[in-house]
């Protein structure tokens, strides 16, 4: 479920607080309908756009679990009249950097380029989203690749506990399915499928657009219009059922032969629009977000030597949102470093955090929001995920204060509300001891 | 997932694909303090942050038989504590100052870092000054950490078949110098270390005149000098041991490691050879074997991988790459994963075939330009990033490279011809030179490699868990 992945865009998303350096954002309209958020920095001859559209791999049908990720893989493997080679020729020639990827609401897209080359850039792009080409030799070939790659997932035992959580907290929802989907789903994805995809989910209506760098909201429009204008006005209504964490105080076991037993575990989360939402996200810095000063690594990792590395995080998916973590530990100790652990999190939600606590996060969570704005393509991203979640263009005005005005009454009362160590569902993959 | 404070030399490979070592770019002033602490500030004002990081010059390669693993054992203890900071209050301070810190182990240096608002560098400083000479351990503190040290090993090698296959490479590859042992350290050795270990290894190499402070951001070398006078000046030099990276002795066999795992669903297959760097060996080719790697295996449009995944249909994912920044020798490396059903030694027969192509029929000059087309196009990005400066020059400077030599990484690289990158190639890419490297499943009933070794108690820690 890539928890981790999925962590590190939402962080960047909050750690927002004002830079203080004025960094104005302009609203760009293209003659084709295309709107963007636009930063304009002329520093380097640099130009980075993200874009998100709406729907990913939840939207996979049965069976075909992998769909999107393969539309994603295959995107830049030939479009037009470009065959595999001749378009990646074109991209690793000019040094422009495109990735596709998908998550389980949105595909992803960024790119950079060299000033110099972005119309080129701009209009590769184009003709990636309204004319890939599918040819069958790039299909089988990015599905040989798929399937090593998911071969290779079974030797990394945080590969395999996530996804077996996955299918432990969502068993009847597409969250619970992989978004790589697995050997058999991939095999099963015919050309057909990934045509109908982007017939289907590419759609004017269903983009978010942030760019960043040497680009002024003039020219912009026309490469906007390059990028995007060749695709229909709307894409399909995204549908996807709302979800319900299950597998409450489940424990499981995957057997394997490694040395150092790997656990994740979750529970029911909180959604980005719930009004508790920033009470949670401090909260969550102090039990296991915050780097080496978090309760958990405190306690697992500097006081008991336990652990090379433990973690919370909060995942708030549009269907669904998880409180979760995950801590590794020697076979022989993992059942000690669980019961630290689940202390931890029950201590949290009976206790809530402590006034000097509270005070450090806040410290934190705003002092450290302009070393988010550390290259072109970081605040393209940024500005993407402000954008997605509809905080506005003076979200970069309001954070502070929104992270300021969370009190010690609000973070017990989330922390009660959200943390439940015999309702976490975890997985264990290696050889534990006594478990 | 977080990467707390440690290890290893990947990040040396990523400079050297994704950000050489950039030129011109860096807008970078350097000078050095009485007591021998070189210093670079390199400019970079998009926002008001910096990266600051000090780069000790010593690394793996300078621990003593019996020791390895120490270097990355001391860079742990040097978040335990001084005589004014309390164990473990380093990172509580940066955080609170809105920072983020973290440090590395690599074979050559131990590096240090902080990204935080330009207005607490002067804190940020104290405090790196202060751990400098003033280090304060603990017996209470140091037992945990040992544990986590060895976690880390158990993460990185024992539950990683590949990074098991890595390590043996190496020992085979390196057979004088010390290279040969792992960064993280031969697991029997880590398990002995002792406090005095890690005090007396840090007196020995911890001071001004073996550190290159670097800060890349929002400050100039004019801003930088009082703070950094004021911190670092009152600090005494020490007479350091010499860094001794002995020569290799001349290759006289190709080697052949095989490294069976139960966890390995998808075998792999590796190849090192033996190469020169900036500072060992026939340096002459280094920017010819950089330019190398980018024609055969930097992409999608290389040769590799058009031969081998494209048009042969043997191979998933093909790679090619060399990092020319270290003190001793280096090697120049391949990498072939296999599609669903191809066998290993297939696969393995056509990349020798491939580069065998190679070193007798050279490269195009059409390609060496494109190669290099390429790797200068990496400078403009290399200036995006705040940190970038930072790590790329301090990696530099403690591999023994000078601030110009960064500065020159471009022009060198254009002078680069096809006559010399076919001629490094056939220096560099012979049989006798090389380690051949498998990973593979394990046969029926066997078991994981060295990974379930008995486990040694742990010891008490003093503290009940329940």
């Amino acid at each position: 479920m890539n928890a981790r992945a999925f962590l590190g865009t939402l962080a960047i998303g909050l750690a927002i607080a004002l830079p203080a350096r004025a960094m104005s954002i302009e609203r760009v309209s293209s003659p084709g309908g295309i709107a963007a958020w636009l930063v304009e920095d002329h520093t380097n001859p640099i130009v980075a756009m993200s874009v998100s559209v709406s729907g990913g791999a939840a939207l996979d049908p049965d069976g075909k679990a992998g769909l999107a990720n393969l539309v994603a893989d295959l995107l830049d493997e030939g479009a037009g009249d470009l065959d595999s080679q001749a378009y990646q020729g074109k991209l690793n020639d000019l040094a422009i950097e495109l990735s596709f990827e998908v998550g389980h609401d949105s595909l992803n897209i960024d790119l950079k380029t060299l000033t110099e080359n972005r119309e080129t850039a701009f209009g590769l792009l184009g003709l990636a989203l309204a004319k890939p080409r599918f040819d069958p030799d790039a299909i089988e070939r990015v599905r040989s690749q798929e399937l090593s790659a998911l071969a290779q997932e079974l030797a990394d035992p945080h590969a395999v506990a996530n996804r077996a959580l996955a299918a432990m907290l969502f068993p009847n929802h597409p969250y619970g399915r992989p978004a790589k989907g697995d050997p058999e789903s991939v095999k099963a994805i015919a050309r057909d499928d990934l045509a109908a995809w982007t017939a289907h989910h590419l759609g004017r209506d269903a983009l978010i657009v942030s760019v960043v760098g040497d680009v002024t909201a003039d020219r912009l429009k026309s490469l906007l219009d390059a990028a995007f204008a060749g695709l229909p006005a709307h894409a399909d209504p995204v549908s996807v059922p709302e979800a319900e964490a299950q597998g409450a105080g489940k424990v499981q076991v995957i057997r394997r032969p490694f040395a150092q037993s790997v656990a994740t575990f979750a529970e029911a989360g909180i959604k980005r629009a719930d009004p508790d939402w920033y009470a949670a996200y401090v909260m969550n810095d102090i039990l296991g977000g915050g780097g080496f000063s978090s309760r958990l690594m405190h306690e697992v990792r500097e006081k008991r030597g336990l652990a090379y590395d433990t973690e919370s995080y909060l995942i708030p998916r549009d269907h669904a949102a998880l409180v979760g973590g995950g801590v590794a530990t020697r076979n022989d100790r993992m059942a000690d470093s669980l019961a630290v652990v689940r202390r931890e999190w029950q201590r949290m939600a009976d206790q809530g955090a402590t006034a000097a606590e509270l005070a450090a996060a806040k410290k934190y969570l705003n002092g450290s929001f302009p070393l988010e704005l550390s290259s072109t393509g970081a605040l393209a991203g940024l500005l993407n995920v402000i954008q997605r979640n509809g905080l506005g263009l003076d979200y970069l005005d309001r954070r502070r204060g929104l992270i300021d005005a969370v009190t010690m009454a609000d973070t017990r009362r989330v922390a009660r509300r959200l943390l439940r160590a015999d309702r976490l569902a975890t997985v264990v993959v290696g050889d534990p001891k006594g478990m | 997932m977080t990467a707390p404070r440690t290890a290893i030399a990947l990040l040396i490979l990523a400079f050297s694909q994704a950000t050489p070592a950039a030129a011109q770019v860096f807008d970078a002033e350097s000078f050095t303090l009485a007591n021998g602490l070189e210093v670079v500030a390199v400019a970079n004002h998009r926002a008001p942050v910096v990266s600051s990081m000090i780069w000790y010059k010593v690394g793996s390669a300078d621990e003593e038989p019996g020791k390895s693993g120490l270097a990355h054992m001391v860079e742990h203890m040097m978040f335990k504590g001084t005589k004014t900071v309390a164990p473990g209050m380093f990172s509580h301070l940066v955080a609170e100052n809105g920072g983020r810190d973290d440090a590395f182990t690599s074979f050559d240096y131990t590096a240090f870092y902080q990204d935080i608002a330009v207005d607490r560098l002067p804190e940020v400083l104290r405090l790196e000054a202060d751990r400098m000479t003033n280090l304060s351990l603990h017996e209470k503190d140091f037992a945990p950490e040992h544990q986590v040290v060895l976690e880390e090993l158990r993460m990185r090698v024992d539950n990683s078949p590949g990074g098991k296959l890595n390590e043996q490479m190496n020992a085979s590859l390196f057979l004088n110098a010390p290279y040969h042992h792992p960064v993280i350290g031969w697991r029997s050795e880590v398990e002995h270390f002792t406090l005095a270990d890690v005090i007396a290894f840090q007196r020995r190499w911890y001071a001004p005149n073996n550190a290159i402070l670097v800060v890349s951001g929002d400050i100039t070398a004019a801003q930088l000098k009082p703070i950094v006078e004021k911190y670092f000046g009152p600090l005494p030099r020490r007479k350091l041991p010499p860094r001794v990276r002995l020569d290799e002795p001349p290759p006289l066999a190709a080697r052949t490691v095989v490294l069976r795992d139960p966890n390995v669903h998808q075998p792999d297959w590796n190849r090192l050879y033996l190469a020169p760097s900036y500072s060992t060996g026939d340096t002459k080719y280094t920017y010819a074997l950089e330019v190398l790697a980018e024609v055969i295996g930097a992409d999608s449009s290389s040769r590799l991988y058009r031969h081998l995944v494209i048009e042969q249909k043997l191979a998933s994912e093909v790679w090619a790459g060399y990092s020319p920044e270290s003190l001793g020798p280096t090697s120049f490396d391949f990498y072939a994963s296999p599609n669903p059903g191809v066998d290993l030694d297939k696969l393995g027969a056509a990349m020798d075939a491939e580069i065998l192509d190679l070193v007798d029929k050279g490269v195009a000059a059409d390609e060496v330009e494109r190669a290099k087309t390429k790797l200068r196009a990496q400078v403009a990005y290399a200036r995006d990033s705040y940190q970038t400066g930072a790590r790329v020059l301090g990696s530099a400077l403690a591999t023994g490279r000078t601030v110009a030599d960064v500065q020159e990484w471009p022009q060198r690289i254009a002078a680069v011809t096809p006559e010399l990158v076919n001629e490094a190639a056939r220096a560099v890419l012979r049989d006798l030179r090389s380690v051949t490297g498998l990973l593979l499943p394990a046969r029926p009933g066997e078991e994981a490699s060295g990974g379930n070794a008995p486990e040694q108690p742990i010891p008490e820690l003093g503290r009940s868990l329940r």
